[in-house]
């Protein structure tokens, strides 16, 4: 890792564990928040940004295993977050597993469509099954601990544990996009057809790289659970799916800190608009729409695209 | 089941698939034509279905001008997209499509909130077809309905005459399959688009003005159905306006006969069709290969 990086993720990482000593519980519940997302948007980054593969049912594997951890611990009463952590995320792991075997053989607008349906159909099956609570979802009732001892759901056990998990999402991620398997996704982004010509086996990479989106999508959903206690339909419908993708755009896709920085913006544009009216959907509306039609490349490619910029104004003559 | 099942079933398939063709069609010509990804379809369909309930319940305008009044309306609210949000897109990713329509769709449901509420809001239906009619000695089956269903399909059919059969739907079927040819060979493509996006504004409209009755006129009812209908289209092959037809007629008679046959999967139903079709042929059943 190159000094600055370093250095950035040093002071985020210390700013992140003093956030809860200042003693305010909404402060801390919210900082949870946006990590969740920020997690969630790097595994959708993951695909759409170093893949080229726009899922637009990044939903689903975020509810898979929020709902496998609501019902292990309802059904089976497993409330040790070192049980039902792992099993949440290979749950989220073989849904997309499955679901990116069938969808992957199809490409552009049918490869968004795809996921699309799959998506939703997970979606009508825990929206209209009694089993999966129905249209009001389940509510995990018990607390989560951590080796039995240490309390998930108090806001500091949580708290840290969502920390610890952001940064190792970012830190494997940082190396895993700068491995020859990260060279290779971005080869295939770039022009898949000259990467099956150099003979790579585009589909199993294709597929590896679903699998391990939808399994870091997992972590958020687990995570997000813990924060919440509910898994309702509503964070397996379209609409989530659709937010998430607007995070990785908003920050600017194929960039680490792009989705991070888009998954704070759009959820801090949501709270405040919201608090501002009740028609905040309008605010955030005309937002997506002149943000996306202005910049190429998000807020990242503005950033960087200002500094190419300064960086050559004084070249010319 | 009962043969009087299966044939109001197989009503209700017709009936609800030919509305979701109306959509459709227009959602695969703009695609194929364009090459743009509207999700905000859908609020063609809920402004027009929300302006009659405006003119003809609230003004006490009479239904048929209400109905031309809303079509045009939409007319001109689809160019008016199409000129300032639309038209920067061609060309440009599929993402930024999704994401720019999706603002879309925010915004016109909150102005649906803001100008009618969130409420559900009431429908009428025509004087003339109110009523049921009996079909054979033992079904009754509401007018409405079935005069829906031949709306519909009398509307596929010249929508279909149009298409295969003019110059002009020469040209758009040329334009869905190769658009730069189309303009190399000396075509102005841009009336073109703004023809066949008015087009499917204009339908899409319609089919809103029909299922008012029926649906409920509500802030985010174009939400549901375009999701619907984009399934319609990628399951009949994007462009296409045979592959809308047949894919339109599946959705709706799976839907129908899913609904007492899996009825706690019913909704479950049409995105495993679709699943299927598109696992089985992955450009959809008349969509060529990418």
């Amino acid at each position: 890792m190159n000094r600055t990086i370093l250095t950035a993720l040093c002071i985020a990482i210390l700013l992140a564990i003093a956030i809860p000593l200042f003693g305010n519980a909404y402060l801390t519940a919210h900082v949870t928040r946006l990590l969740i997302y920020m997690i969630f948007a790097l595994s959708l980054d993951l695909l759409v940004g170093y893949c080229g593969l726009v899922s637009l049912g990044h939903a689903a594997f975020f509810g898979v295993a929020a709902y496998c951890t609501a019902l292990l611990s309802t059904k089976l009463g497993m409330t040790d977050i070192l049980a039902s952590l792992p099993l949440s995320v290979i749950a989220a792991a073989i849904a997309a597993l499955i679901i990116g075997l069938l969808t992957l053989r199809t490409i552009g607008i049918y490869f968004i469509m795809a996921t699309l349906a799959f998506a939703q159909m997970l979606f009508f099956l825990v929206n209209d099954n009694d089993f999966f609570g129905g249209s009001d979802g389940i509510l995990a009732t018990s607390r989560f601990y951590l080796a039995r001892t240490v309390d998930m759901s108090a806001p500091f056990g949580r708290y840290y544990l969502t920390v610890t998990a952001t940064a190792g999402t970012f830190i494997t991620l940082y190396f895993m996009v700068r491995s020859p398997f990260g060279r290779i996704l971005q080869g295939i982004r770039s022009n898949e057809r000259r990467m099956r010509a150099l003979g790579y086996a585009v589909e199993r990479y294709k597929l590896a790289c679903f699998f391990i989106g939808g399994m870091l999508a997992g972590l958020a959903g687990h995570l997000y659970l813990l924060l919440t206690s509910l898994a309702d339909p509503s964070i397996m419908d379209w609409t989530h799916s659709a937010e998430v993708l607007m995070m990785v755009i908003l920050g600017g896709r194929g960039t680490l800190f792009g989705p991070i920085v888009g998954a704070f913006i759009l959820i801090e544009l949501i709270d405040q608009a919201a608090e501002l009216t009740e028609h905040w959907k309008l605010i955030v509306g005309v937002a997506v729409v002149v943000i996306t039609l202005l910049g190429k490349g998000g807020l990242m490619g503005l950033v960087s695209s200002l500094k190419y910029r300064s960086k050559w104004a004084g070249a010319r003559p | 089941m009962q043969a009087s099942t299966v044939l109001i079933q197989i009503l209700n398939g017709v009936q609800y698939g030919m509305l979701l063709f109306l959509i459709a069609s227009g959602l695969t010509l703009t695609f194929g034509v364009m090459g743009i990804i509207n999700l905000a379809h859908g609020a063609f369909f809920m402004v027009g279905a929300y302006l009659v309930f405006q003119l003809a319940h609230l003004l006490g305008w009479p239904l048929p001008l209400a109905y031309a009044a809303s079509v045009l309306a939409v007319v001109c609210l689809g160019a008016l997209i199409e000129k300032s949000v639309l038209a920067p897109l061609v060309g440009r990713d599929h993402l930024d499509q999704v994401l720019v329509t999706y603002g879309l769709i925010l915004i016109f449901d909150e102005l649906a909130v803001i100008f009618w509420g969130k409420d559900i809001q009431p429908a009428a239906i025509p004087g003339f077809l109110q009523g049921s009619v009996a079909l054979g000695s033992t079904i009754v089956y509401p007018l409405y309905r079935l005069a829906l269903a031949v709306v519909g399909l009398c509307c596929a059919i010249a929508l279909y005459a149009i298409v295969a059969g003019t110059r002009l739907g020469m040209i758009i079927r040329a334009g869905a399959y190769d658009r730069d040819m189309v303009s190399a060979l000396g075509i102005n493509v841009g009336p073109i688009f703004a023809l066949v996006f008015g087009l499917g504004a204009a339908l899409a409209a319609f089919a809103g003005i029909l299922a008012a009755p029926i649906l409920s006129v509500s802030p985010g009812m174009g939400d549901k159905i375009i999701i619907i209908a984009f399934v319609v289209v990628v399951i009949g092959g994007i462009g296409s306006i045979k592959g809308a037809f047949i894919g339109a007629l599946l959705v709706g008679l799976f839907d129908s006969f899913g609904k007492i046959l899996f009825p706690s999967f019913s909704s479950l139903v049409i995105y495993a069709l679709m699943a299927f079709i598109i696992v089985w042929r992955p450009n959809g059943l008349f969509g060529r290969p990418a």
